[in-house]
């Protein structure tokens, strides 16, 4: 069994780049570049061994740290006009990445509504914030994957082959759901596939319920990875659910 | 209907569900003038600042909405069973940047952020704090983002231009002795073109 490991701190290519400058105490208009190429190499390296995710964007800024690098080595010839220090190529956005930083930082500062503040709220959503702890907790995309995948082998293997001449389009699936779920406003993901929905009628279900969600007509959420997914409408009156 | 125009906003202010802002009284209240009401919402504000009590009338997202003072969210957390809204850092950044170069394009993100942002901009919408305001005259029109109503009603801001004033990079960089005027670092706020964002995919070589 394989672990990813999520390390929050360095969630990108900017932060492990500031993270080197910071530790190592040197000025962002004078960056060592070698040095902090180095140490990046290095982390990236050791995010390998830990078998983090590398995204792209990690590779990208080390391509340019070691073009950086190279620029710095070559022998200035000096007959050129006026040449940029090739480490403004990356200063130029760690100072505009630093700033964002203290903007949210400030942000974050601030009387935030529902952390620091509360307002009177309207009963319904007092009444799902009130549900508190057993709150479910919003499912992602592989989760749904993953419940449909759960639904299609526990049908398999009594699986029929049977013909039928229904046959369905998503935006018909797309307005019947709609429609169970504007009457019971939540329900349970399996009982979108009763036992007796062949495959094909299964697989527009379901991408008819992702169209829903993508439209933002439908939250879905999931308490933990073993329970069972719930799909809520969404009240906002401005996503109506029709199609 | 009795009452002074006082009581009355009072009483509309303690029953609203969002912030209400003097048009929207000024509207139910036909026959009294907006300075009128503007008046009386002042009034209350110092009244509540002035009787020391848990709560306050501020001014958020141009309206008015009674709030809970900050002394007492532990208790108010307790009493929903539920922990406090968080933001976490990535999305925080993402939407000061938003907040600030709106209306901006998902990839003018990504070069700020130096990563992908998909994942946040989906949960910040979901959240109702940004929004698609529009589409870009560019090959696959892609969407240009700015922030809701809503995140000023969250973030305690009565408009755009509330928000915390850009620092100085001389502030945050502590030993502040740094060419600073050959940086191109853009310090207005809200400011939106794109020029202004350094396309970190192009070096800027003298070898071209």
């Amino acid at each position: 069994m394989s672990y990813e490991v999520k390390l929050e701190i360095f969630e990108g290519p900017m932060d492990l780049l500031l993270h080197l400058i910071r530790k190592n105490e040197v000025d962002i208009f004078d960056i060592p570049i070698a040095t902090i190429t180095d140490q990046y190499l290095a982390y990236m390296d050791m995010m390998k061994a830990l078998n983090m995710d590398l995204a792209g964007d990690f590779l990208l800024m080390a391509a340019t740290l070691m073009h950086i690098k190279s620029k710095m080595l070559l022998p200035d010839i000096g007959d050129q006009e006026e040449e940029e220090d090739p480490r403004l190529e990356i200063t130029r956005p760690l100072l505009e990445y630093m700033q964002i930083k203290e903007l949210a930082h400030d942000l974050s500062e601030r009387e935030v509504l529902g952390r620091d503040v509360f307002s009177r709220m309207p009963s319904e959503e007092l009444s799902t914030l009130a549900k508190g702890e057993n709150a479910p907790v919003e499912a992602n995309l592989f989760q749904l994957i993953d419940a449909f995948k759960r639904i299609i082998d526990q049908r398999l293997p009594e699986a029929q082959l049977r013909f039928r001449l229904e046959e369905w389009s998503i935006n018909e699936k797309i307005e019947q759901i709609a429609a169970m779920l504007k009457e019971k406003q939540t329900m349970y993901f399996q009982e979108l596939f009763p036992r007796t929905m062949d495959l094909s009628e299964l697989v527009v279900t379901f991408l008819a319920l992702l169209e829903l969600v993508h439209r933002g007509a439908v939250k879905i959420f999931q308490a933990d990875l073993e329970s069972d997914i719930l799909l809520n409408a969404i009240p906002d009156k401005r996503r109506s659910l029709e199609p | 209907m009795t009452g002074n125009l006082h009581q009355i906003v009072e009483a509309l202010l303690f029953a609203c569900d969002h912030p209400l802002s003097p048009r929207e009284i000024n509207d139910l209240l036909p026959d009294y003038s907006i300075q009128d009401i503007r008046g009386a919402l002042d009034e209350l504000a110092l009244e509540y600042r002035d009787m020391g009590r848990s709560f306050s009338l501020k001014e958020v997202a141009s309206g008015y909405q009674f709030r809970t003072k900050p002394d007492f969210a532990p208790y108010i957390l307790r009493m929903y069973k539920a922990s406090p809204t968080r933001l976490s850092g990535a999305a925080l950044e993402t939407l000061a940047i938003i907040a600030y170069k709106q209306p901006i394009l998902r990839q003018e993100i990504e070069i700020l952020r130096g990563v992908d942002v998909g994942g946040i901009l989906r949960a910040l919408l979901e959240r109702g704090l940004i929004r698609i305001v529009g589409r870009k005259n560019l090959p696959g029109r892609p969407f240009v983002y700015g922030t809701t109503k809503k995140f000023l009603e969250v973030f305690d801001l009565t408009d755009l231009n509330s928000l915390p004033k850009l620092r100085e990079i001389k502030d945050l960089v502590s030993d502040g002795e740094a060419p600073i005027t050959t940086l191109q670092v853009p310090t207005g706020a809200a400011d939106a073109t794109e020029k202004q964002i350094p396309n970190r995919t192009t070096p800027q070589g003298p070898k071209d």
